[in-house]
């Protein structure tokens, strides 16, 4: 397992920063928000991020893709913190497409993943169904009925979900909340009758909504993998997500902590640079410390995921290591930093705010600091 | 074969002939085997170690020939050192002589001094001790002031020096002394080298609050000291100390890699004591432990990543900047959070009451308390990293918020 990005994903990480630097700044994001776009993000910058090659980074080449792992998508995902650009690459790519990679029968890969790389459908995960990410929780019943399924019931935060052409749902066929067995993926058109997605706006502005299922007849051929066995193909796609995320913040994090230095090191008040005081060299040098571990850990995480000796256990508790540690860096550093800017720090104006917002939200995505600590735990015990 | 793999394959032959068997394993406290004038061997296999390596000059492998060593290039070093541990073999010696003072004297030491100190240092014959701090210079080191006032041919020095590793059991000091009270305090400061059975030197041990200790309070009373014995310009011992300390980062990974007295593994001690969280409590303190030990594990990470990126030729600086701090509080954290899980079993003293592990635990809790004080303090640590890693700058004098 190697801790350090290699002269080709350098290159990938170099080009990742050109092209948001030019096509999406700040800036651009913020537009969409003055804008109120229902969308969360520009589909041409997402057109053309397909055009690099972005959408293909995961997946085998027999399946169109580039093969590069992770430790791929780790050094895009960087810079899209960086730059706090918005592209359904998690949701569509990330999510979806390893979900039909890693449990879609021929057709269904046939049908939508070369769609999915070539940018022309779109993809979303619906699964949670409370306040926080708990996939084992996972309560709507999929009612067999006929020669298919019903289903009734509500899923929330669902990223990018508005204007998606399908959904992955995940449903009981069996067992209780709690359960690993159980748990069935569907395949479901955003046209199905009795599907309805609504948006649900949140302080990123970015495209998050609730999918309200009245009544939705589906019928076995949406099934995505087995019937009942959907936890193990859910569990590998979220921790790839996980991973993703997780390097997402940390180049949020690193980002607001240099644009804080900066302002350390310019604001002036009691004649000097605020940055020469000892109370906030410390706190400055302590962020310092933890930004460092949690590029350590987020190194591991993405790793782990191509690392087939790892067993899937060692790989989940290194993912939940990189997301908790990542997670819990960049509030700190998003926190410090509106506090360090002092006044500015709390204006629209300013850019910290919109990071600020962004961390919570992806912070929280996918299982947060608390999930992941007791996900660590229990993983834990299974390695030793 | 190219000459480095003929090496290798001599050099392993070599160990694998050489090394006893029970030198291969890990070693427990109180195994260490100091390089002295009366050397003190756990065992037969033990001294047969030593008295090998040291006949085959590989207590300081890379030194020149001249100065007692073997004279290897870095690159037979570094196919000594991965043979070394690939057959996990135990340091024959440990002395801070050849890991501290050795490099100084090599860069800085006049031609005689590297003549007459360097061989018996190769050797293992001398057992060495640092004397930097005093009573009243501990963080800000540069305010040291043991005397050494100058009596034509001689020194004499008259002062302390405190928290001296096992000062009481070395042969001799190298210690940075007050040549010039007038100059600026960096300006005045000279290294030099003594021996420790002069008169009027007199080692006392300390007692810390985890017990006995190796640290030692040394007191000097109008020791003379020859001239011959200055360590490279007068007035010029800060830039040398500088250097030395560098070298003491190494030297302490080196030891850290060797000595693990007590390292205790959190989430299998919790699952000892905390089998079964039950109340709101009980899971509050799970999951505070749990995050002591996640955050370990990000640094061993870090560990791991600084070596990969060191191989490849980044700068690492920052990293290194970063080691000590980290390492040291995290050990202050998980005790915290290991005392309350193990409840009263944390704090016997010396009774058989309570296991071995329990009062180990119970002393490395204690000790833990010097390891974010000694060798610089988190603080200083801190303010290293804020002002030359971060760049932060400097406050003008005399201004207060």
């Amino acid at each position: 397992m190697n801790l350090r990005y290699s002269e080709e994903q350098r290159l990938l990480a170099d080009s990742a920063r050109d092209f948001l630097a030019a096509r999406s700044p700040v800036a651009a994001q913020r537009r969409l928000r003055d804008e109120g776009s229902a969308l969360g993000f520009d589909p041409q910058l997402w057109h053309a991020a397909v055009d690099l090659g972005w959408s293909a980074i995961p997946f085998p080449e027999n399946y169109g893709g580039l093969d590069f792992g992770c430790m791929g998508l780790g050094p895009v995902f960087e810079s899209l913190g960086r730059n706090l650009a918005a592209t359904p690459l998690l949701s569509s790519v990330v999510l979806g497409g390893s979900l039909l990679h890693l449990a879609g029968n021929p057709q269904q890969q046939d049908r939508w993943l070369n769609a999915l790389i070539s940018g022309e459908k779109r993809l979303a995960l619906a699964l949670d169904e409370q306040s926080r990410h708990n996939p084992l929780g996972t309560a709507i019943e999929a009612r067999a009925e006929g020669d298919g399924f019903r289903l009734q019931g509500d899923k929330y935060w669902v990223v990018d979900g508005l204007g998606a052409d399908a959904y992955v749902l995940a449903a009981r066929t069996s067992g209780h909340a709690g359960d690993v067995q159980g748990i069935s993926l569907f395949l479901v058109p955003a046209d199905t009758p009795g599907v309805h997605c609504s948006a649900l706006p949140l302080i990123d502005s970015r495209n998050c909504a609730r999918l309200h299922l009245d009544g939705v007849q589906l019928g076995c051929d949406a099934l995505l993998g087995n019937l009942g066995d959907g936890w193990t193909a859910l569990d590998a796609a979220l921790d790839r997500g996980r991973a993703c995320l997780s390097a997402e913040l940390l180049g949020v994090a690193e980002h607001v902590f240099q644009t804080t230095l900066d302002y350390l090191k310019t604001r002036v008040q009691f004649d000097t640079p605020i940055g020469a005081f000892q109370a906030l060299q410390h706190r400055a040098a302590q962020l310092y410390v933890d930004l460092a571990l949690a590029r350590s850990a987020v190194m591991a995480g993405l790793a782990a995921l191509d690392d087939a000796s790892l067993s899937v256990a060692e790989r989940g508790r290194l993912v939940s290591l990189a997301k908790w540690k990542a997670g819990d860096t960049a509030i700190k550093v998003s926190n410090e930093a509106v506090q360090m800017h002092g006044g500015i720090g709390v204006t629209d104006e300013l850019d910290i705010g919109l990071y600020l917002k962004r961390v919570r939200v992806a912070q929280a995505c996918l299982g947060d600091r608390d999930f992941h600590c007791e996900r660590y735990s229990a993983l834990d015990q299974a390695c030793a | 074969m190219s000459t480095i793999e003929q090496f290798r394959h001599e050099t392993r032959a070599w160990l694998d002939a050489n090394c006893p068997l029970s030198m291969r394993t890990a070693m427990a406290e109180g195994e260490v085997v100091w390089g002295a004038s009366q050397p003190q061997f756990p065992s037969e296999d033990a001294r047969l170690w030593f008295e090998r390596m040291r006949d085959k000059r590989w207590f300081c492998p890379e030194w020149p020939e001249e100065y007692g060593g073997a004279g290897l290039s870095e690159e037979q070093l570094a196919v000594l050192e991965s043979e070394m541990r690939r057959l996990k073999c135990r340091p024959p010696q440990i002395n801070l002589g050849i890991w501290m003072l050795g490099p100084v004297l090599l860069a800085f030491g006049s031609e005689a001094q590297k003549r007459t100190l360097l061989p018996p240092m190769a050797r293992g014959e001398v057992r060495w001790c640092q004397g930097f701090s005093e009573p009243n210079a501990g963080s800000d080191l540069a305010s040291l002031k043991m005397a050494a006032r100058d009596a034509g041919d001689h020194f004499v020095v008259d002062g302390s020096k405190i928290w001296t590793s096992y000062g009481d059991k070395s042969d001799w000091m190298y210690a940075l002394v007050r040549t010039n009270p007038a100059a600026p305090k960096h300006e005045g400061i000279s290294l030099i080298v003594l021996d420790m059975r002069s008169p009027g030197v007199k080692a006392v041990p300390i007692d810390l609050i985890s017990g006995k200790s190796a640290f030692c309070q040394v007191f000097f009373d109008a020791v003379k000291v020859p001239k011959q014995q200055l360590i490279g310009p007068l007035n010029g011992g800060w830039s040398l100390a500088k250097y030395l300390l560098q070298h003491e980062r190494k030297a302490m990974s080196k030891f850290g890699e060797i000595s693990l007295p007590s390292h205790f593994h959190l989430l299998t001690l919790l699952r000892e004591y905390l089998p079964r969280p039950q109340t709101p409590g009980e899971h509050a303190l799970h999951a505070r432990a749990v995050a002591c030990a996640m955050n370990e594990h990000a640094y061993g990470l870090t560990v791991q990543r600084m070596t990969e990126e060191a191989r490849s030729g980044d700068d690492v600086s920052g990293l290194m900047s970063i080691m000590k701090l980290v390492h040291t509080e995290q050990e202050r954290d998980k005790f915290e959070v290991l005392l309350d899980a193990m409840g009263g079993h944390a704090f016997g003293w010396q009774s058989e009451a309570f296991s071995e592990q329990q009062q180990a635990i119970t002393r490395a809790w204690l000790n833990s308390y010097a390891l974010t004080i000694s060798g610089g303090a988190s603080e200083v640590q801190l303010n290293v990293i804020a002002k030359r890693v971060l760049g932060l700058p400097d406050a003008k004098k005399g201004v207060t918020p």
